[in-house]
């Protein structure tokens, strides 16, 4: 085995892009995993299939419409879900499937699946262009510049939000902001491992770090550090082996989930 | 002396009830009230509204003489502590996590350290705060409202998880506040012997206010103190 694959510029870019999406996602998935939102992702996710249905079937570059989509559905559901009182999961679960039926119907309209649609289904990291790498570096830029500004907004009312009201933040604000981001992040990371797989990369590295973490920032570098991990040796490992980015990714952060459990249960990982 | 908090005709009207029907009255700068009243008596709601997260009221609410409808000034005066501190048991933040969550002013950071010196918890500053016993949480969070410099202490009293001894810090803790820092304190509280030692003011609601006035004036009157020794005596039971 040789390190000739670091020297290919496709490699680059997936290796780029990649360490890129594993920060984000596990920064608006810690968001997300303390609000019981861990699920959003998933919905905003299969909403963003409905998104590149559309882009195929309109001759659009099917990403772009991903983006309308997942956001647009999911500021919707938000609305409807706080004007009518529908519950969290019951809202996801309504998000998501809207997304996947209206999928198929535009996807049976053009004549049935393509393989295009796969590399969206399960990511298509080792493809990417330079352009799209471009995207991905900015989107994370923007966005963690974001979090960083609104730090304790953020944080506040995630931790509770009727204290974080009374101290004078704009709440609801705030909520929208972050489904919004969530929505960037989700069809931006779609490249990576692909629609079915996203909300592993939201969730698991966060419910890791979570075991470990004292302090909310050291949580997030301790799930940083994990997500990239799992994606570098995802990325690598799926080359060599010639096996599938996405699943062998998700693995690695299983496996991470799971040492982590199992270090816990024999009594190694103390409390304080 | 200024009015702290002024509160003219409020009412708060729910499908069936009246929470709260005509409330009016007046904390000076530097006063410590102490509101009792039995369950349902409207305590939470007028918290509730006080600290903008019940808008559906007629009457008005001054803070420093502005109206909290058109002024958001009031959220700088105001520290709240809630009566249960709600949050998920495993959320990876320290105590100094915490009470940054309060702090406006990012760098302001010593004045963590401060406040949790003052208030007995500095030790704690990096324990993860699910892990904390119900006295301790109590002072992390009055510590939460402190860190700003709020001018008004709002406080909704626990009732369950706080042991003896943290009780009677807490209280030393408010006496400190109020006597020597001049901080106005609004505390809802089922203990009515507490509020005799503390308070130098009473508020005795049950949807309408019956008394409020020097807390002597209260203590004094055994009719007004029996009959709500009995009604917070029966909330005391209902929480356990």
């Amino acid at each position: 085995m040789s390190f000739e694959i670091l020297t290919y510029s496709f490699m680059h870019r997936a290796l780029i892009s990649g360490v890129a999406i594993a920060i984000l996602c596990s920064v608006i998935g810690l968001f997300l995993v303390l609000r019981r939102y861990s699920l959003f992702g998933d919905a905003l996710a299969h909403s963003s299939f409905g998104g590149i249905a559309l882009g195929l079937f309109a001759g659009v570059y099917p990403l772009w419409t991903a983006y309308g989509v997942s956001i647009l559905s999911a500021l919707i559901i938000t609305k409807i879900k706080d004007r009518y009182n529908i519950s969290g999961d019951a809202s996801i679960a309504v998000l998501l499937s809207s997304g996947i039926a209206a999928g198929l119907v535009i996807i049976s309209f053009s004549g049935g699946f393509s393989i295009d649609i796969f590399s969206f289904l399960f990511g298509s990291i080792l493809l990417i262009s330079v352009n799209d790498t471009v995207l991905i570096l900015t989107l994370t830029g923007g966005i963690l510049i974001v979090i960083l500004l609104l730090y304790r907004q953020l944080l506040y009312s995630t931790f509770n939000e009727e204290q974080a009201k009374v101290s004078g933040i704009p709440v609801e604000k705030i909520n929208y902001l972050i489904i919004f981001m969530a929505g960037l992040t989700v069809v931006t990371s779609i490249q990576l491992v692909g629609v079915l797989l996203i909300s592993a990369l939201f969730v698991i590295p966060n419910v890791t770090a979570i075991m470990y973490g004292r302090g909310f920032k050291q949580t997030a570098i301790i799930s940083i550090s994990f997500s990239v991990f799992s994606v570098l040796s995802g990325i690598l490992i799926s080359y060599i082996f010639d096996i599938t980015p996405a699943g062998t990714i998700v693995l690695f952060s299983i496996g991470l989930l799971g040492a982590t459990i199992g270090i816990k249960s024999l009594g190694l990982l103390s409390k304080n | 002396m200024l009015n702290a908090v002024e509160i003219s005709h409020l009412t708060v009207k729910y499908p069936d009830v009246k929470a709260l029907d005509d409330v009016s009255f007046v904390v000076k700068e530097g006063d410590f009230l102490g509101i009792i009243g039995p369950n349902g008596a409207g305590k939470s709601t007028l918290f509730d509204s006080m600290l903008g997260l019940n808008t559906t009221y007629t009457g008005t609410i001054k803070f420093f003489e502005q109206d909290i409808k058109k002024s958001k000034k009031y959220h700088n005066e105001i520290g709240y502590v809630p009566q249960k501190p709600e949050f998920e048991k495993n959320f990876p933040a320290t105590v100094s996590d915490v009470v940054r969550m309060g702090l406006r002013n990012e760098s302001d950071e010593n004045k963590i350290d401060e406040i949790l010196q003052q208030l007995w918890i500095h030790e704690l500053r990096n324990r993860r705060i699910g892990e904390l016993s119900g006295g301790q949480l109590q002072r992390v969070f009055i510590a939460k409202a402190l860190v700003n410099n709020p001018k008004i202490l709002i406080l909704d009293e626990p009732v369950t998880g706080v042991d003896q001894q943290s009780i009677e810090l807490f209280f030393s803790i408010l006496r400190e506040l109020n006597s020597k820092q001049g901080i106005t304190i609004i505390w809802s509280s089922h203990d009515l012997d507490a509020v005799n030692k503390l308070a130098n003011h009473v508020a005795c609601l049950n949807r309408t206010l019956f008394f409020h006035g020097e807390s002597e004036k209260f203590f004094s009157n055994d009719e007004l103190v029996k009959q709500y020794s009995e009604a917070s005596m029966q909330e005391h039971m209902h929480h356990h």
